[in-house]
């Protein structure tokens, strides 16, 4: 069970900064002399005013967050409601989707992912993603956790040991030590999943994203995940998407609420209604509709 | 169809709408069994004409096979002296196919991989049209067209190639002794691969569209650049499917007839120098059968027969390949 | 309340490492070679098309289109024809068999046949006989027809042309029909009606626009080719509008014996022929192409 990582005294009250008129980043103030430094939380990423429009309509707007690192950050609500679709834009995945656009800031250490000089391929090398479904190449355990360093140019030497750290990091070595020749299509449906963030891990990236990971899995399997994100928080900054709200509750330190609305033309368009502490958001949200999506009173 | 109820206790049966299993049989009932007889006559059409096609081609064939046997594999075509082994000639075929298909696979794969992975969506109908187009063009113009046009420069090109390559020893025993009059299996084989392009590109292009979706996002999530994830994920996946497309585009250069008749120079040899002119099963035929007669005519009808068992050869073989290719993917091509 | 400090901009995170850049390269390089296909395969067909208009259009004329070959080759004059006249008639005759035949059997294939064993084989082997090359149809036809009748005519060569688009135009009616929804088909039974009437005022219709398509596509390529007729119709100066007596002749054939010639008339002639021939057959793939493009299934995309 995981345990809240600080005092709320520490803790910015964000959703207000949510309904505020955007202004653009908020100026930072510098620490006091006397506050402890190994309690400074860096961001990784910040969004203001996003938007993302699929061939002119809009699916997702004003969404603004501050994502820290060595966080596990959880993005729930109904489904339609935008919460996939902003979790693309951290790593561009948008820009693989024909009629996509990607309108307002994404910073990632303080750098705009989405400026004119920035390689879509070497953001999505620092930052990583899992998926809904499993996805393994059809090659070998081994092949598919060597791809990615492959790319990079690790040295064909460095391979066991780089494939042997990564499938250990995923609690998966143990049951693949010996079968690493076999396809990887072979494994079940959980060990898949681990398999692919094996995968997504031998490229020592910055962040993880996984889009609902769990959600073709059985419970034991998701367990088993739930328990490898708290002990991979240490070393990546994770944000999941899961519409399993018990999850987001056990695993996550921000949570991050979503909701659909209804324009004008009857289309739905997502928005961000509250983020905050997960104990917060679960125990004592501050939107009436937040509070109405986890006692399950709607969505 | 509606299950009919049964009828309920106690009720006499209530007399049906008029015409069901009353008097006469339905209208349309007879046209009905007619049309499927008539269809089904067609149908078998095919295997008729494809018995008929094996059978009177291998009967007139007959003194040829009778008169050689193996022999007929020989490569000692000269009517003039009584001999018709076509080794020569199947040699020809093959070599020229060979050459359209090293020339058309590149860039059937090139031009597959811009419509599926790099072009805009406008752009690909317009691309699959103008594709198509080439293989509108008769083959006979082909010939023509390439006989004054192609024909004298790429005579001057193999020269100065030969020159160039005389001093290496394996590619100058492909190179060497360029036909003046640019007439060879090499232009032979350079037209030929025009003409199977449209057939290659359209059958790798549908097997390229079938990559699945999660397995491209796989590699992208990965960071892989779009080259990359075409080679990682693309091909890797297409590998069936392209040896199939291969193989249809040799099928289809195996049958090329007046194009090559044309631009061979109908010399039966059996060399592997590419630049020398040479013979095929198919031009052969187109050159020779007009005035032949006797056992040559007999030869000619017997490499028609052997043309049609590579055909149907090769054709069955790529569609073995589509099976087997189909079953352990579980894709449908 | 304190603030979480966001990360100081350092050095950009973002900026591509040195190995990257190589990958980034590479994958331009590989983007342009593959566009390169493309253009590569489209320059034959321009400098073709491009040529044979200009050559062609030297001799190409009214009385070139109606006048008959001239009665020594090698001297100006004439025209084309009797080979026009040919290969629109032997192209017509063999599009009159094999069109229906071959509509018939492709709904056999797909309306009665479906999986059953005896449909799986002719499906097979009418791919097999889509690929039996088209001068080995010719050879056939000779062997058939022209030894037992002993006169080589202009049906002679429609039967050969027959027989090379019948499985092109089974195939394209299978792949037509199997397009149409199930549901159409079986609201018609719904309604009462039986298997001919359902395909005759439902299942057709809707698979019109694909089938006719198809079927301008196979003789447009019948229209090209000259193999099948080499041997089959013999050669004749006159214009022979009689399918049945005498021997005839067509556009693709002239212009395979007359592309061999040293004479420069010959190859004009030649040259106008294949003029007129690629004109022909690019109406016929245009009009295929149009009637796809307008009458398909006016469903919702």
């Amino acid at each position: 069970m995981p345990t809240l990582v600080q005092p709320t005294a520490n803790v910015v009250d964000v959703t207000t900064d949510v309904d505020a008129p955007a202004t653009g980043v908020d100026v930072p103030r510098a620490p006091a002399p006397d506050e402890e430094p190994e309690r400074q939380r860096e961001l990784v990423f910040q969004l203001r005013d996003l938007e993302v429009r699929y061939s002119g309509h809009t699916a997702v707007r004003e969404v603004a967050l501050d994502i820290a690192a060595n966080e596990i950050t959880a993005f729930i609500g109904p489904s339609g409601c935008g919460k996939t679709t902003v979790l693309r834009c951290l790593n561009r995945m948008h820009d693989l989707t024909p009629g996509a656009q990607v309108i307002g800031q994404v910073t990632y250490h303080g750098e705009s992912l989405y400026g004119p000089k920035v390689d879509a391929a070497e953001v999505r090398r620092r930052i990583g993603m899992v998926f809904q479904k499993p996805n393994p190449f059809p090659k070998t355990i081994f092949d598919n956790v060597a791809y990615g360093p492959k790319l990079n140019g690790r040295k064909r030497s460095e391979m066991p040991d780089i494939v042997e750290q990564a499938l250990t990091r995923a609690a998966l070595w143990d049951e693949v030590k010996d079968k690493l020749k076999h396809s990887g299509l072979s494994l079940s449906g959980g060990q898949q999943q681990r398999l692919c963030i094996a995968r997504a891990l031998a490229v020592e990236p910055d962040v993880v994203l996984m889009d609902e990971p769990c959600s073709a899995l059985d419970p034991i399997a998701t367990a088993r995940i739930e328990d490898l994100m708290e002990e991979l928080k240490r070393d990546f900054t994770i944000v999941i998407v899961t519409h399993n709200m018990q999850q987001a509750a056990r695993t996550s330190d921000r949570t991050a609420f979503f909701t659909a609305e209804i324009d004008d033309e009857g289309r739905r368009v997502g928005r961000l209604v509250e983020f905050d502490v997960t104990e917060k958001i679960f125990t004592a949200p501050t939107d009436p509709r937040t509070e109405g999506y986890i006692t399950g009173r709607f969505g | 169809m509606a299950a009919i109820a049964p009828p309920r206790e106690n009720e006499a049966p209530v007399p049906g709408p008029r015409g069901l299993g009353v008097g006469k049989p339905p209208p349309g009932r007879i046209t009905d069994r007619l049309f499927r007889w008539l269809a089904l006559a067609s149908g078998l059409l095919v295997l008729v004409i494809l018995g008929l096609i094996t059978y009177t081609t291998t009967k007139n064939a007959w003194p040829w096979f009778k008169a050689e046997g193996l022999g007929i594999f020989a490569d000692n075509w000269n009517p003039a002296k009584g001999q018709f082994g076509a080794g020569a000639m199947i040699f020809g075929t093959f070599l020229v196919g060979v050459i359209a298909l090293i020339i058309a696979v590149p860039i059937s794969i090139g031009i597959a991989l811009f419509v599926t992975e790099i072009a805009p969506n406008w752009l690909r109908k317009p691309i699959v049209y103008a594709v198509d187009l080439l293989a509108a063009i008769p083959s006979v113009v082909y010939g023509l067209w390439a006989l004054f046009v192609l024909v004298q420069p790429l005579a001057d090109i193999y020269s100065s190639i030969s020159s160039a390559t005389s001093g290496i020893p394996i590619v100058s025993s492909i190179t060497a002794d360029p036909s003046p009059t640019g007439l060879s299996f090499m232009t032979a084989g350079i037209i030929v691969s025009i003409m199977i392009i449209p057939i290659v590109t359209s059958i790798t292009r549908e097997v390229f569209a079938t990559t699945p979706q999660p397995l491209k996002e796989a590699a992208f999530g990965l960071g892989a650049t779009r080259w990359e994830m075409i080679r990682g994920s693309v091909f890797p996946h297409s590998r069936g499917g392209l040896v199939s497309a291969v193989m249809i585009g040799l099928g289809r250069a195996i049958g090329e007839t007046i194009a090559v008749a044309l631009l061979i120079g109908s010399s039966a040899q059996i060399t592997a120098k590419v630049f020398q002119p040479g013979d095929t099963l198919a031009s052969a035929i187109a050159n020779q059968f007009g005035e032949a007669v006797g056992e040559q005519r007999a030869a000619l009808i017997g490499m028609g027969v052997v043309l049609l068992v590579l055909t149907v050869g090769v054709g069955i073989m790529a569609r073995g390949v589509v099976t087997r290719y189909d079953r352990r993917t579980g894709a449908s091509l | 309340m304190s603030t979480m400090t966001p990360a100081v901009p350092g050095p950009s995170q973002l900026a591509p490492r040195p190995r990257s850049r190589a990958r980034r390269i590479k994958n331009v390089v590989a983007a342009f070679v593959i566009s390169l296909a493309f253009v590569v395969a489209m320059v034959p067909l321009i400098f073709l098309v491009v040529y044979v208009v200009q050559r062609g259009m030297k001799l190409f004329s009214w009385s070139f289109l109606t006048d008959d070959l001239p009665f020594v080759d090698r001297l100006p004059g004439g025209g084309m024809g009797p080979a026009v006249i040919g290969t629109l008639l032997i192209t017509g005759a063999a599009a009159l068999m094999a069109i229906p035949l071959g509509v018939l059997g492709g709904i056999y294939l797909n309306e009665y046949g479906g999986k059953r064993p005896l449909a799986r084989v002719v499906r097979f082997l009418s791919e097999v006989m889509t690929g039996v090359p088209s001068i080995v149809m010719g050879l056939f036809i000779y062997t058939l027809v022209v030894l037992n009748t002993k006169e080589k005519n202009g049906f002679a060569g429609a039967l050969a042309l027959a027989c090379l688009m019948l499985p092109i135009v089974i195939r394209t009616t299978d792949q037509m029909l199997s397009l149409v929804p199930r549901e159409l088909r079986e609201g018609s039974y719904a309604l009462g009606s039986r298997r001919v009437r359902t395909i005759r005022t439902v299942v057709l219709p809707n698979a019109a626009a694909g089938i006719v398509s198809g079927a301008l596509l196979a003789v447009a390529r019948a229209a090209g080719e000259t193999a099948p007729l080499l041997f089959v119709i013999g050669i004749t100066r006159e214009t022979n509008t009689s399918l049945f007596k005498g021997p005839n002749t067509a556009l693709s054939v002239q212009i395979f014996t007359n592309a061999t010639s040293p004479f420069t008339v010959q190859q004009d002639r030649a040259w106008a022929a294949a003029f007129t021939l690629i004109a022909i057959v690019f109406i016929v793939t245009i009009l295929a192409r149009l009637v796809t493009a307008f009458f398909s299934r006016r469903q919702t995309a």
